[in-house]
């Protein structure tokens, strides 16, 4: 889901910087009044796992590859304004020294992964955690859940960049200037590779280490109004 | 053990575990990611390299481009999978680094 330089014409990636730039400052803000020295190396941990996790390519035979992204585990350990900062740290990493992503399309990846994926998969565990005990069974599925639809929704908002490039950017001959695919064609390629494998691998990897932590230190799966309390 | 210490040690088994991601998609032929592809793979695809792409595409050079050294690109999988474990370590240390400074800039201004 690494949109890579050239793929995004230059109104989209202008628009992807605009999006995240009031998104990167509330971010800031909020982690600012909620994070506690103590949690910066969960901070730390949680880009890191972000950026290694995404190194784990998972295949579709003979078809393409995607990856898990870790957006809502970081979220459900911190916050979704927290993995916003975290997975946005792995990005530009990535983008910068591995050329994993373009750096014009910095915006819009972090846009999808580190703003959509964490907030959507973030809400959808807390709906369906309800006021359920910190150690059960349907906070991990909760977890899961959140991680499968968090990924699947961001894959749609990067199918849909990819696929109004030929409506916005083309030659006078119909010949695209970016990404060659529409609508028709990138959102029904990002979403099913997604939404059949990839979104299973975020599930998994979402349920599981909220279950190891469950078991080892289940004190930091508790929500910042269950803490309080 | 603390749990940091134990997630700390669990990001080092992931680093050097990471080359799983590369032999898979290695294996099943699986081809890059969609919408990843270079020029010449586009081309391939719809016969032509877009104007824009061309100019676009190259405009940043990384200094270990898809996670291998300059120039290891025809080497095997075994010299690969060393670079991206090297990879995963540089990210991960860099990652930590960021995540760090922003984390103590951001919590240590309350």
């Amino acid at each position: 889901m690494h949109i890579p330089d050239g793929y995004l014409g230059p109104i989209t990636c202008v628009a992807g910087f605009a999006a995240m730039a009031p998104v990167w400052a509330i971010a800031s803000s909020k982690v600012k009044k909620t994070l506690q020295a103590k949690q910066v190396p969960l901070l730390a941990i949680g880009a890191a796992f972000s950026f290694v996790i995404m190194m784990f390519n998972v295949p579709i035979p003979g078809g393409t590859t995607g990856h898990a992204v870790g957006a809502v585990l970081v979220a459900i350990l911190l916050c979704p304004w927290a993995a916003t900062i975290a997975v946005s740290v792995a990005l530009v990493i990535q983008a910068l020294l591995f050329g994993d992503g373009g750096i014009t399309a910095i915006g819009a990846n972090c846009f999808n992964m580190a703003f959509v994926l964490p907030f959507v998969g973030y809400g959808i565990y807390r709906i369906i955690s309800g006021n359920s005990p910190v150690t059960s069974v349907r906070r991990v599925i909760a977890a899961g859940i959140g991680g499968y639809i968090g990924l699947v929704v961001a894959s749609l908002c990067a199918g849909i960049e990819f696929g109004i490039q030929p409506l916005l950017h083309h030659t006078a001959s119909g010949q695209a200037l970016y990404c060659p695919y529409g609508l028709n064609i990138a959102v029904p390629a990002m979403v099913g590779g997604h939404a059949l494998i990839f979104g299973w691998v975020e599930l998994l990897v979402t349920a599981l280490v909220v279950k190891f932590l469950q078991i080892q230190e289940p004190s930091l799966l508790k929500t910042e109004l269950e803490v309080v309390k | 053990m603390k749990i940091t210490t134990k997630l700390w040690l669990g990001l080092g088994t992931l680093a050097l575990l990471s080359p799983i991601g590369l032999y898979l998609p290695e294996k099943f032929k699986a081809g890059d990611a969609w919408g990843e592809w270079d020029g010449d793979k586009i081309k391939e695809f719809v016969g032509y390299i877009p104007a824009g792409f061309e100019k676009l595409s190259s405009l940043w050079h990384a200094a270990m481009p898809d996670y291998a050294f300059k120039g290891w690109e025809e080497k095997g999988l075994g010299h690969l999978s060393f670079a991206y474990i090297v990879s995963a370590v540089v990210g991960i240390a860099l990652c930590v680094g960021g995540a760090w400074l922003l984390g103590k800039l951001l919590s240590g201004k309350q």
